[in-house]
């Protein structure tokens, strides 16, 4: 791609300067988390160094820098998805709390016993668990939007399932095992036609696609800081005022009570009713110097980039004799999931690690996944915009090495 | 490279196209499955015991090459030992895997089994090697006959 020096951009992340094995490491796990550049690096580094104090408690100078460089991170989060409010952007551990929190708070006020909750069959665990568990409670349904073999979603079957029984639909926007790129804006249509509310799974997509959480029109959106760029521990749940509102804590503490007697608790306004207790400040503060890189960098450009990158690991991947890549959807972004015939994703990871590439080989935490592509596993290679075609065709070599290994 | 050529050994990757004993064994009286949630492997062991004795041994599942060449190569070696002495064995090879064992220097009684001593360099593969060693002592273990209860190489946390 014209204009996109990667080579620049590689200079920003200092951990690729690394050697694994004897070799210069090719991380290609990016689903799994992403690299951290500089800047990042040294913002969690000088909050320690120079501003650290706890946050929306004291009226000396530090605590004060603290909670402005905090809550600033909030709106530049609150940018970046282009939330209406600030307080539409609640701090949370990752996606994996975000949605347990929906599900929780939500499913307390909203859900009961014969209701129902959608769901796709290409969900991550922590888009399944937590609304089992809700249903677990509430004796609700969970119900499977159903995929094809290309790993898309079946919109017609999807349409025909909904109906007024069901609470919520919570699907993911990008599949972090298949690569599939979800049609939400069609999801949030039929779902809101039917006045059911969307919680989009985002951890995948927010580091991958621009989310503009106005325009498509989602109630919630999940998703975590480490998968873009930011440290691990802070994440983020986007929800409409008005969903929020009406949703009860389901962590009491300190920070989200305006006043506490023996009697009789108030709770604190949005966004801080829902984040109980002194949060991860460096996170935040790590988090939004993250989506500052990112801006820098460009959402569009870094679309483009890596749309360019994942055609030609396919092509060359795919190339490869005995390789099957698995998800075959029209629209995919960054993930490239595969198996070899007659080698094992697990021995395929332990090659290719020796040659100083980083794959993820396993269910990728999508075991449902894997049974409906009938494969215990797949090998994943997952791009980010500092990958090269270079390490694609060192990809490439590191399979056939495989191959011949267990020839 | 050394150490990957200490791994995929020519006799592991013999045992995984071709595992021995790969057979829903008919005469068997008991029946355990093991899983290592990790990485999805999963065996069917079935053993044919003759009081304290193991008669005749048979698996089935799926997995990589290093838990797949293990439970062949185990199959092998426990067919017509004792309960205790698989258990021996058991403690050996899982000592072994784990690096706490230097098979080639220390007395033991793993014989063939010493081929995956070099898993011990690859700490994510020892639950591959070590799963169908896992299964085979609940499957000792249990009471009486029948099928056993489901074990998979996590509950290694807490017996270590």
């Amino acid at each position: 791609m014209k204009n996109f020096d990667v080579n620049r951009i590689r200079e920003d992340f200092p951990i690729l300067k690394e050697q694994v094995h004897g070799r210069p490491l090719i991380y290609l796990d990016n689903a799994a988390t992403s690299q951290k550049p500089q800047v990042v690096i040294d913002a969690i580094k000088d909050y320690y160094v120079q501003q650290n104090a706890n946050v929306h408690r004291g009226v000396h100078y530090l605590s004060q820098l603290a909670t402005r460089e905090y809550e600033d991170a909030r709106v530049k989060i609150q940018r970046f998805i282009n939330a209406a409010e600030t307080h539409e952007v609640i701090y949370t551990r990752g996606a994996t709390e975000s949605i347990n929190l929906v599900a929780q708070s939500y499913g307390r006020k909203f859900v009961h016993e014969g209701d129902e909750i959608m769901i796709s069959a290409l969900e991550h665990h922590s888009n399944i668990v937590p609304w089992q568990m809700l249903c677990d409670q509430y004796r609700a349904k969970l119900r499977v939007i159903p995929i094809n073999d290309d790993g898309e979603l079946l919109i017609e079957e999807f349409a025909r399932m909904l109906n007024r029984r069901v609470k919520m639909v919570a699907v993911a926007h990008l599949s972090n095992a298949l690569g599939t790129i979800i049609p939400i804006k069609r999801v949030i249509e039929l779902a809101h036609s039917q006045d059911v509310p969307v919680l989009l799974d985002g951890a995948q997509a927010a580091p991958h696609l621009k989310v503009d959480v106005r325009d498509l029109d989602c109630d919630f959106y999940a998703f975590s800081g480490h998968k873009m760029c930011g440290p691990t521990g802070i994440g983020v749940l986007y929800g409409k005022s008005h969903w929020l509102e009406s949703m009860p804590p389901v962590m009491g503490g300190g920070d989200m009570i305006s006043s506490v007697t023996f009697e009789k608790t108030t709770y604190n306004s949005l966004p801080y009713r829902f984040e109980a207790g002194t949060p991860n400040i460096e996170g935040a503060i790590g988090l939004g110097v993250a989506v500052d890189y990112l801006n820098s960098v460009g959402l569009d450009r870094i679309a483009a980039y890596e749309h360019e990158l994942l055609d030609y690991a396919t092509e060359v991947i795919g190339a490869i004799p005995g390789v099957k890549i698995i998800g075959t959807a029209r629209e995919k972004a960054s993930v490239l999931s595969f198996t070899v015939d007659g080698i094992h994703p697990h021995d395929v990871g332990t090659i290719l690690d020796q040659e100083g590439i980083a794959v993820r080989a396993g269910h990728h935490c999508a075991q449902p996944v894997m049974k409906r592509f009938d494969v215990p596993a797949t090998a994943r290679a997952s791009l980010a915009f500092y990958n090269t075609k270079e390490e694609i065709d060192a990809l490439a070599v590191g399979v056939q090495k495989a191959i011949e290994v267990f020839s | 490279m050394a150490e990957l050529n200490e791994l995929y050994q020519q006799v592991i990757l013999d045992h995984n196209k071709k595992p021995r004993n790969f057979k829903r064994l008919e005469t068997a009286n008991r029946e355990q499955e093991g899983y290592n949630p990790l990485c999805g492997d999963q065996i069917t062991l079935y053993l044919e015991m003759d009081g304290d004795v193991i008669k005749d041994v048979g698996f089935q599942g799926s997995g990589c090459a290093i838990s797949k060449a293990s439970a062949s190569m185990m199959t092998t070696v426990v067919k017509g030992k004792t309960k205790e002495e698989a258990e021996v064995m058991f403690d050996e090879f899982h000592r072994m895997v784990k690096g706490d064992l230097d098979a080639e220097n220390e007395q033991n009684h793993l014989g063939r089994l010493k081929i995956f001593a070099g898993v011990c360099e690859f700490p994510a593969r020892v639950k591959c090697a070590s799963l169908s060693w896992h299964t085979l002592r609940a499957a000792i273990e249990q009471e009486g006959e029948g099928r056993g209860k489901s074990v998979t190489t996590e509950d290694e946390h807490r017996q270590d």
